[in-house]
């Protein structure tokens, strides 16, 4: 079961990094707190795309359109309605985890990588959309100065923001990777066809996952919102789901918080290589080879298969 | 309590299954044999859904199970352990039962319980009763081939089946692991009161442990009877003892 790794030690590590991210914006300069709650939004979604991806099997290669719908939506909801701002919060993952519905609703019919493609076919058609409804969306100018609440007016507000409903994501995520249905969908990923030779319906469980996942790219959506005042096409661009799939495998995707770690070893290479070198994605193309030869599990799956105990018992997969 | 009548089965115009027919009374350890290719495995298939038949009938606890899908079958209390491991090879022993409990029990859906806390009971009681317990906390996949064998046994244990069917679930093993597997069968039956229905090469395994027997050739049943008159049976001995000699 899940003891070991995952209880005691763990608890007490993420509560040290938790305690070093509380204190981290009172000494570092402010670009600094900007990268690292980029960073945590980043995650996020990273992290629900690996509900999907490593939990469940399935290739969401266009999860980033989930995470578009949501700042949209939020975006939309400020500037566009006199309604009030916490309504704009609520809609925003609701809609991102309806599209989600609506899009997987499809693609559960499929399996593997027909699932995958038919997914990035659907997912580019709501980038189209809000890249060429100006009227609505602002086309490829997007939507910017969005006005946020008073208290997520400065970075430090917003950094502590993020960072308290980040925790808050990932302790409902981990709940829900360990509860039945958790496990009951990594059999889905292991055996469908056993699975559904036990009664488990696998298309039902994986159109569950897939809209409680679209549901937290929603949040992280708000959150770049919140951080960043604007919204451009790019964010429903199939190259940032790239990105995130990437995370995911680097960070190690049969692993909890693999992806967290994938997301910020991107994104600082993204953001310190990137100052040096355009062709800062090398770099990344370089990790990524080597990964695949020698780390296929991502850099947390080997460290956790590395020092597990001995006689072979296991590694805490969720 | 099984009652199969004259089923069949093509594939592409050869006829798999033929005609063949089956009872299994309550509580009995019932055994099928036959040459390769006699049909047994699609024979089973066909009884567990995986396969939809062309013709005949499958009664169940006096209901028409005939043609439902596997998982629908499967909750009518058969349960099958698969010839070829059929695991979820990155999920715990443990966790590999307790998917078959949760099913049973209806709650893969459930969302903010721990699943530490949901169908542990039952799932370390048929780890116990198979003899993995003590491998409760390894990965399925990282089991030996044996250990493998039980599990598939345990997981097909998780729906609390009446009927339990395996097929071939001594192939590929060791003679000590054999007569590990065929200790936890008569225990299934002595002591869980199931129902079983196999089927299996090794004639010494079927002749020890089977209160009946039914032959298989080229997808039909030729007979069902007792191991000591299948033994004195010349129409067996054609068919399938006598190529083995």
């Amino acid at each position: 079961m899940t003891k070991g790794i995952s209880s005691s030690k763990s608890i007490g590590f993420s509560a040290v990094c938790l305690a070093v991210l509380l204190v981290l914006p009172l000494v570092i300069p402010q670009f600094y707190t900007y990268t690292l709650a980029l960073i945590f939004v980043i995650s996020l979604l990273a992290m629900s795309l690996n509900m999907l991806v490593g939990h469940g099997g399935l290739y969401q290669f266009h999860h980033g359109v989930f995470y578009g719908v949501g700042a949209y939506t939020f975006a939309l909801f400020i500037t566009k309605t006199s309604l009030p701002v916490w309504t704009a919060f609520v809609a925003a993952p609701l809609s991102a985890a309806a599209i989600g519905l609506l899009i997987g609703w499809f693609c559960v019919r499929l399996t593997r990588l027909y699932f995958g493609m038919l997914q990035i076919s659907l997912g580019s058609l709501i980038w189209a959309i809000g890249f060429r409804w100006y009227s609505l969306t602002g086309g490829d100018d997007g939507i910017s100065g969005i006005p946020v609440p008073s208290f997520l007016a400065s970075v430090t507000g917003s950094y502590y923001f993020i960072l308290i409903l980040l925790v808050l994501c990932l302790i409902a995520m981990y709940f829900i990777l360990h509860s039945p249905f958790g496990v009951s969908l990594r059999a889905t990923r292991d055996n469908p066809e056993r699975s559904e030779a036990l009664g488990i319906n696998v298309r039902h469980h994986q159109l569950m996952a897939i809209v409680i996942a679209t549901f937290f790219a929603g949040i992280a959506g708000v959150l770049y919102v919140v951080l960043e005042r604007s919204v451009f096409p790019d964010l429903l661009f199939w190259y940032l789901s790239l990105e995130i799939f990437i995370m995911c495998l680097l960070g190690g995707w049969f692993t909890f918080a693999g992806p967290i770690l994938g997301a910020a070893i991107t994104e600082s290479l993204k953001i310190f290589v990137g100052t040096y070198t355009e062709y800062w994605t090398l770099v990344l193309g370089i990790i990524l080879i080597l990964l695949i030869f020698f780390l296929p599990e991502g850099i947390m799956g080997y460290f956790l298969e590395k020092f597990r105990p001995r006689d072979g018992a296991r590694v805490p997969e969720a | 309590m099984l009652r199969v009548e004259s089923l069949q089965k093509s594939f592409d115009g050869f006829m798999a299954v033929n005609g063949a027919g089956l009872v299994v009374e309550d509580h009995e350890i019932v055994a099928v044999i036959g040459p390769n290719g006699a049909g047994k495995t699609t024979f089973f298939r066909l009884i567990t859904g995986h396969l939809k038949p062309d013709g005949g009938k499958i009664i169940f606890n006096g209901r028409d199970i005939t043609g439902l899908s596997p998982h629908k079958i499967c909750k009518r209390g058969i349960s099958m352990s698969f010839q070829v491991v059929n695991l979820f090879h990155r999920l715990t022993v443990f966790e590999n039962v307790q998917v078959a409990v949760l099913s049973h029990q209806n709650k893969t859906r459930m969302l903010f319980s721990p699943a530490a806390n949901q169908s542990v009971p039952e799932t370390r009681e048929i780890l116990a009763s198979v003899g993995l317990a003590d491998k409760a906390d390894r990965i399925g996949g990282s089991l030996s081939y044996g250990d493998r064998k039980v599990l598939e046994i345990a997981i097909a244990l998780g729906n609390q089946p009446d009927l339990l069917i395996m097929d071939e679930p001594t192939s590929g093993l060791s003679p000590e692991e054999t007569a590990g597997t065929i200790k936890l069968i008569k225990r299934l039956s002595s002591e869980l009161g199931l129902t079983i229905l196999f089927c299996e090469h090794d004639m010494e395994l079927v002749f020890s442990i089977a209160h009946k027997i039914m032959v298989m050739h080229q997808g039909n049943s030729i007979i069902q009877a007792k191991p000591d008159e299948i033994r004195n049976n010349r129409q067996v001995q054609e068919a399938y003892l006598g190529i083995s000699d």
